[in-house]
């Protein structure tokens, strides 16, 4: 267990060390002078005497006179006091205060449409192995909403329940008449802008969970174990509770390899629905080329993700046995 | 059930397979459509052709037309090609990359293998849209094969991860020995020993990333980071949200895309099932 937990933080160590030099590397990249290019899209918003602050606040930022292995321990040095540097499009507010905003929206819509799609897939996927019935239709339904591309499906869902039967909102997470305060009607807007984007977000999990576990049970039903136990005349009930167990465990691995797409999935459907998470805020950092803004969403995901991975390499040894036993390095 | 000669046996049963018949029926379908669609119209995908504005399917526009009169079908007809290159290549792409490192990985072992194995969990942790996204924000002018580049290259890892544990299995078997003590070289044995034993996993492999690649590219098209200077179906969609295509009601516009996405992507998924009932005989349905 030590071995598999050494080797597991050893690779989120190195992943987050490179993902913070990528990073870092985001404004370097630039063709051109970032400062200049940074101003030349300030000029127009603050006075002069303000964009002359900028100018030095934004050089002393990058530090472009510094030796470049300097200018990489600075970076390091402000990642871990949590100063991420100041919007450009949301000027003069923090990084860190602006992701602080949008994360109780992702948290809030992510959460739940992983764990119920994961939840509910599995328990469909199994049910559909069990029944031929059920098999010709959650498995045609599954294919469809997995490989619809999310944004497509949130478009759906916008246009018919948005605007043909006009009974959900489709921009922004919560009315516009309304400011955010402790209130029944406030949080009834809130939840009324939220379950469009989060069905959209569940459904497209759902399909594939229940696709990849009708899949696992079929192939679990027909390996040795099952057949012996049925040889032995155990109920049927029994076969299908072994099979399940043995199934849940690729799908654990596989919901960690799936969290990328998840997550991209989560902003295109942001987008579609002006949903104010991270996945709007980096698009809109994006479109105004602010550089500490894509900085620190880009730091967000990573962080998050690794943080995922890692609760789902927890929940895996407390599954498995054999990961405890150290009988296992390579199946998770 | 008579039985069938062993040459034929994978054309037997692949006949025979009504998920493999389906899937593959519906992607040659749409593959034929996107040679002869944009025969079928005479208009270019983005030329203003219906001084009218958006207006629903007719005899003149089969899929309607845009905000800006834009033909619909021939949009679609193009994007369609745009899809399938994304897909061969890129999915191509992101095949090649895995069975290299996969092949590498498993058949050397040790500590190249190590390596390999800490780069490729690297890689699949990084959540690749986050990256995709800053490296197309930074390119002003962008090509389809561009886009197809970036996606091969960041969608391997698992085709990887699942190659070289194949491998790894199919190195210590006899016959692997065997070629090893007549001399053979490392090369000759993983392409001639080992890569036929799990040519139907490569090729469900090579399915699989065709399918991830075109929806990856749908993603990043749709947030405005595909190819600048070509028409694609993500782009197609993109377009239609910005110009308030909803509101409108110009279900036209954005409802073919999206469904022929869906279409091959899923029809792709189940050719894969049906694959493997075909290759695996323990799960053929008798």
């Amino acid at each position: 267990m030590r071995r598999y937990f050494g080797r597991k933080l050893l690779i989120y160590i190195l992943t987050f060390f490179l993902a913070v030099t990528i990073d870092w590397l985001i404004p370097r990249f630039m063709p051109g002078d970032p400062i200049a290019n940074v101003m030349a899209r300030i000029g127009a918003v603050v006075n002069p005497g303000a964009a002359q602050k900028m100018y030095d606040y934004f050089s002393r930022v990058f530090g472009l006179d510094l030796p470049i292995w300097q200018q990489y321990l600075n970076f390091w040095n402000a990642l871990f006091h949590g100063d991420l540097g100041i919007s450009v499009y949301l000027f003069p507010t923090p990084v860190t205060r602006v992701l602080m905003r949008a994360v109780p929206y992702d948290v809030f819509l992510l959460i739940p449409s992983i764990l119920l799609s994961w939840y509910a897939g599995n328990k469909f996927g199994a049910f559909a192995a069990r029944s031929r019935w059920l098999d010709n239709t959650i498995s045609p339904l599954g294919y469809v909403l997995t490989a619809s591309p999310y944004m497509w499906l949130g478009i759906l869902l916008a246009w018919v329940f948005g605007i043909v039967l006009g009974i959900f909102p489709i921009a922004g997470a919560y009315s516009f008449t309304m400011r955010p305060h402790l209130s029944w009607a406030f949080v009834g807007s809130v939840l009324h802008h939220w379950f469009l984007p989060f069905i959209s977000l569940f459904l497209v999990g759902f399909g594939g969970q229940a696709i990849g576990m009708r899949n696992m049970i079929i192939y679990e039903l027909e390996a040795d174990y099952s057949h012996y136990l049925e040889a032995l005349g155990a109920p049927r009930r029994l076969v299908r509770k072994y099979a399940f167990r043995n199934a849940i465990l690729p799908q654990i691995t596989g919901l960690a390899l799936k969290l990328g797409v998840i997550i991209a999935g989560a902003l295109v459907t942001e987008v579609v629905f002006s949903y104010p998470g991270i996945g709007y805020l980096l698009l809109a950092a994006i479109q105004n080329q602010d550089y500490f803004l894509i900085q620190g969403c880009f730091l967000f995901i990573i962080i998050s993700v690794l943080l995922a991975n890692f609760a789902i390499d927890i929940a895996y040894v407390i599954i498995d046995p054999r990961t405890r036993r150290g009988m296992t390095g390579e199946a998770a | 059930m008579k039985k069938p000669k062993k040459k034929n046996e994978f054309l037997y049963f692949a006949l025979r397979n009504n998920k493999l018949r389906v899937g593959l029926t519906i992607v040659l379908l749409f593959l034929v459509l996107s040679f002869i669609g944009p025969m079928l119209t005479h208009n270019e995908p983005f030329a203003y052709a219906n001084p009218g504005g958006a207006e629903p399917p007719s005899s003149a526009y089969w899929f309607g037309t845009t905000f800006f009169g834009q033909d619909v079908f021939a949009q679609f007809a193009h994007g369609l090609r745009a899809t399938f290159l994304v897909g061969i290549i890129g999915g191509g792409l992101g095949t090649l990359i895995g069975i290299l490192v996969g092949f590498t990985a498993g058949y050397r072992g040790g500590i190249v293998d190590e390596i390999l194995n800490v780069f490729t969990n690297i890689v699949l942790v990084i959540p690749t849209l986050a990256v995709l996204l800053i490296i197309a924000a930074y390119l002003e002018v962008r090509s389809i094969l561009m886009e197809c580049i970036f996606i091969g290259f960041t969608a391997w890892p698992w085709a990887a991860r699942a190659i070289r544990a194949q491998t790894f299995s199919l190195r210590t078997r006899e016959f692997v020995d065997l070629a090893r003590m007549s001399g053979m070289k490392s090369l000759k044995i993983i392409f001639t020993e080992i890569a036929p034993n799990m040519m139907s996993y490569l090729v469900m492999t090579f399915i699989l990333q065709f399918g991830g690649a075109i929806l990856n590219a749908a993603t990043l098209d749709f947030i405005g980071l595909g190819p600048t200077n070509a028409v694609s179906l993500g782009l197609m969609m993109q377009v239609a949200v910005l110009w308030g295509a909803l509101q409108l009601g110009s279900w036209w516009w954005f409802v073919p895309p999206g469904l022929a996405i869906t279409a091959i992507v899923g029809a792709l998924y189940v050719m894969n099932v049906g694959l493997d009932e075909v290759f695996n005989p323990k799960l053929r349905e008798m």
